[in-house]
């Protein structure tokens, strides 16, 4: 049996490497989304939203988090933490049809676990190369399965690099980019980014970062003209950035940025929650990026922007939803919301989705000249957590449940 | 009874296969387990790791047991990769319908020789096969050496206790939360069960049953302006001379005695001192250890803060104001027989906010399952020199 799986190995590594990034463009396979702008364009979601029938289904999970689910294929992964000082890490995975648990796995913490009550250990959402899934944890547990539940690898980051923990909680998401796993593990006294190989777990690059907290999430961005990626790292210090594979800097952003809400990308710009927020257009390797606009209107309170067509759309701490011209910056509407919120929005088509701090599901029509708030539907549980958006679903969840909100 | 021949026969081949089988993957199982306990910082040893997870999660049930054994001795990484191994052998056996060892998790679960988390598991795995008997099982582990069962069961009785505070059942919520007490020995669950008890007109010494350390000789204040004394050797570094004057921040300063007198067991730097911004000071107290022995320091503190046992240094962190708990920090620590030396550096920061006045630490000394340690003789000042 034995020399049946080590001569399979290779073979399984070759397939493996050439299917390996093969991300179909309907997934959501990180925080906000496969390409970082928190939309999907061509979707059909309910907009008039019933809890009777517009739940597909909803799935009881066995301990907190406010982690972002992705889906990849028809299965849906969801982390949590549970038991004695949120000690114990789960990776479960659902299947999307009927929400039926398919497998879990479970992990000791080896890093802290002390956090805010209001965040959890499971705060960081896990990504997704179309093949294995990368989840990691504000504890600094960084673990590695296959679509099935096979463990890959694991990597705890705490006992690697024992001062990399803040003691509010880390929730800093994962990305993958050209088969490297990049975690931003950022705090006041030992702050690191560090570039994983997806296949191995062993360490293709350590960034030093500045020194100072900083829950952000990197974000990957494709150059539209050359299909290149970089991998762009917030801090207070503005957005660094780097070569997937190397961690080589690229382009250095430096006029500092919010260290909560993250950067949005869509068509070859991002949109950093810097001074409100300044639009950057980053250029060839070693020039510093173009900026094209600022909109201190524009400043996201806790929640990311979000990118649409030709519009921005970011939610301030009073809980008013922006609406700003890609091309200027300029605010186009503003619609109070009822918050307050926690989870940033996200687009279906030309439908935003918001759930507040309450449980409070709402949909805002952004095609009206206005804005106009055309449902809500109350889910009964807190929801700190970013949803995840198919064709045709929102999947969301709380420290409970997951739900599937879908139209069929 | 007599079989068929033919059934006999194929139930002699098939036991046969089986027991072949068993025997072929309890022989890899051992190499597999090797390979994962050897995994090492970094990622190292994490390809061949691996492949001998799959082996390892592929094998039958009853190699379970042996699983868990190897959980004794293995470093935190390779713990986590032999706990996913064993749920997924468990499930897969379960969904086809297929049984658990039991007895023998049962056995591994009662040897308190076992790793904690490994017995934890072990507990887990019983539980789903019957959780009543999982439920069964608590009570008997409510004094248990390992942090992982004992917490626990000392939650099922703090349950019991809370679910009867209000209403008729006082008495006996005093009497459940008492118990609870004499078993716990984590830090939050003491002090859930002292805010219980106190609720009910039952007042605990927190400091006492926690043994928090409390007397100590301070000195400061040293200059942090900017953050630079977290880094900078200020004497009491170079040498803890309790006599000796040396320059401080504003002029000459000195050790003087600080006795906390706070239910957490603080060491507030602001009583002993002023309240001060951008400044470091230092406590500094002796321990005696009755006898040679492995032990935890476990410190609470939301400053900048460096520890140094016997002169030797732990471990520091500069970060303020992101929040404090008991036993926030645990760190390892040999206790020699008798005469100890722990030394506290704590600095404070800029910040002006009324939630960054703390300039303050607790700290405690326990053994690695949190039972607590005292010191066996008084730290005044004549036994600190």
């Amino acid at each position: 049996m034995k020399h049946i799986v080590s001569r399979s190995l290779p073979l399984l590594a070759a397939w493996w490497s050439l299917s390996a990034g093969s991300v179909a463009l309907a997934d959501w396979t990180q925080f906000r989304g496969r390409d970082g702008s928190g939309a999907v364009a061509e979707a059909s979601l309910p907009t008039a939203l019933d809890p009777q029938k517009s739940v597909r289904w909803h799935a009881d999970l066995p301990g907190r988090g406010l982690s972002s689910p992705i889906v990849v294929g028809d299965r849906v992964f969801v982390t949590c933490s549970s038991g004695a000082r949120q000690s114990r890490l789960h990776v479960i995975c659902f299947n999307a049809a009927d929400g039926a648990m398919l497998w879990e796995r479970q992990f000791f913490a080896t890093g802290r676990t002390m956090c805010h009550e209001k965040t959890s250990v499971a705060a960081n959402s896990p990504a997704s190369d179309g093949q294995r899934v990368f989840a990691l944890f504000s504890c600094n547990d960084l673990v590695a399965l296959d679509l099935e539940g096979n463990l890959l690898w694991v990597r705890a980051l705490s006992l690697d690099y024992p001062n990399v923990s803040n003691s509010l909680g880390m929730s800093s998401s994962v990305v993958v980019s050209e088969g490297t796993v990049v975690a931003q593990v950022e705090n006041d006294t030992q702050p690191l980014a560090l570039g994983i190989d997806a296949a191995t777990g062993l360490n293709r690059w350590k960034l030093d970062r500045p020194k100072m907290a900083n829950w952000t999430s990197p974000i990957v961005f494709r150059d539209p003209a050359t299909g290149r990626e970089t991998v762009c790292l917030q801090s207070g210090k503005g957005l660094l950035g780097v070569e997937p594979a190397t961690g080589k800097e690229l382009w250095n952003y430096t006029e500092g940025a919010s260290t909560v809400p993250s950067t949005a990308a869509a068509a070859g710009v991002l949109y950093v929650p810097s001074q409100g927020i300044t639009a950057i257009k980053p250029g060839a390797a070693g020039q510093a990026p173009t900026q094209l606009w600022r909109a201190n209107t524009l400043r996201p309170g806790t929640s990311s922007p979000v990118v649409s067509g030709d519009r921005v759309y970011t939610i301030n701490g009073a809980g008013v939803l922006s609406c700003g011209n890609v091309q200027n910056g300029d605010r186009v509407w503003q619609l109070r919301m009822k918050g307050p919120f926690s989870a940033s929005p996200v687009m279906a088509g030309r439908f935003l989705y918001a759930p507040n701090e309450t449980g409070l599901l709402q949909v805002v029509d952004t095609s009206k000249p206005e804005g106009e708030l055309v449902s809500e539907m109350e889910l009964g549980e807190t929801i700190l957590s970013t949803p995840a958006v198919t064709t045709d679903s929102l999947y969301l969840r709380s420290d409970g449940k997951l739900w599937r909100i879908s139209g069929g | 009874m007599r079989y068929p021949v033919p059934f006999s026969r194929w139930s002699v081949l098939f036991g046969a296969v089986a027991w072949s089988a068993t025997r072929l993957w309890a022989a890899d199982m051992g190499e597999a387990l090797t390979t994962i306990r050897a995994v090492g910082p970094e990622g190292q040893g994490n390809a061949a790791a691996a492949q001998a997870w799959a082996q390892v999660a592929g094998a039958p049930a009853d190699q379970l047991p042996k699983l868990l054994d190897a959980m004794n001795g293995a470093n935190e990484r390779a713990r986590n990769y032999l706990v996913a191994a064993a749920a997924t052998m468990a499930d897969r056996q379960l969904k086809s319908g297929g049984v658990l060892p039991v007895a023998e998790l049962g056995d591994f679960l009662l040897n308190p020789a076992h790793q904690g988390a490994a017995r934890r598991l072990a507990l887990e795995l019983i539980a789903k096969v019957d959780i009543s008997a999982a439920e069964d099982l608590m009570p008997g582990l409510l004094d248990d050496p390992a942090p992982e069962l004992r917490r626990e069961a000392v939650k099922r009785i703090l349950d019991a206790a809370t679910a009867r505070a209000t209403g008729e059942s006082k008495g006996v919520a005093i009497a459940l939360y008492q118990q609870a007490l004499g078993f716990a020995r984590d830090g939050d669950q003491v002090e859930a069960i002292t805010q219980g008890l106190k609720d009910l007109g039952r007042n605990v010494d927190l400091v006492q049953r926690l043994g928090f350390v409390t007397r100590w000789q301070v000195i400061g204040p040293f200059d942090n302006t900017g953050g630079v004394g977290f880094d900078k050797v200020y004497p009491p570094e170079v040498a803890v001379q309790l006599d000796a004057e040396v320059e401080g921040r504003e002029g000459k300063v000195r050790w003087k005695e600080f006795v906390s007198q706070h239910e957490f067991g603080m060491v507030d730097l602001n009583k002993a001192y002023a309240p001060l911004k951008e400044v470091a000071g230092y406590a500094y107290t002796v321990f005696h250890s009755e006898v040679a022995q492995r032990a935890e320091i476990r410190l609470g503190c939301k400053n900048g803060w460096k520890l140094w046992a016997n002169g030797q240094f732990l471990f520091g962190r500069d970060e303020y104001h992101r929040g404090a708990e008991i036993d926030q920090y645990r760190l390892p620590v040999d206790l020699k027989a008798g005469r100890n030396t722990i030394l506290v550096k704590v600095t404070q920061n800029e910040q002006k906010e009324e939630w960054t006045v703390e300039w303050e630490f607790q700290l405690r000394v326990t053994d690695p399952s949190g039972r607590v340690l005292r010191s066996a003789a008084p730290a005044d000042k004549m036994a600190l020199r």
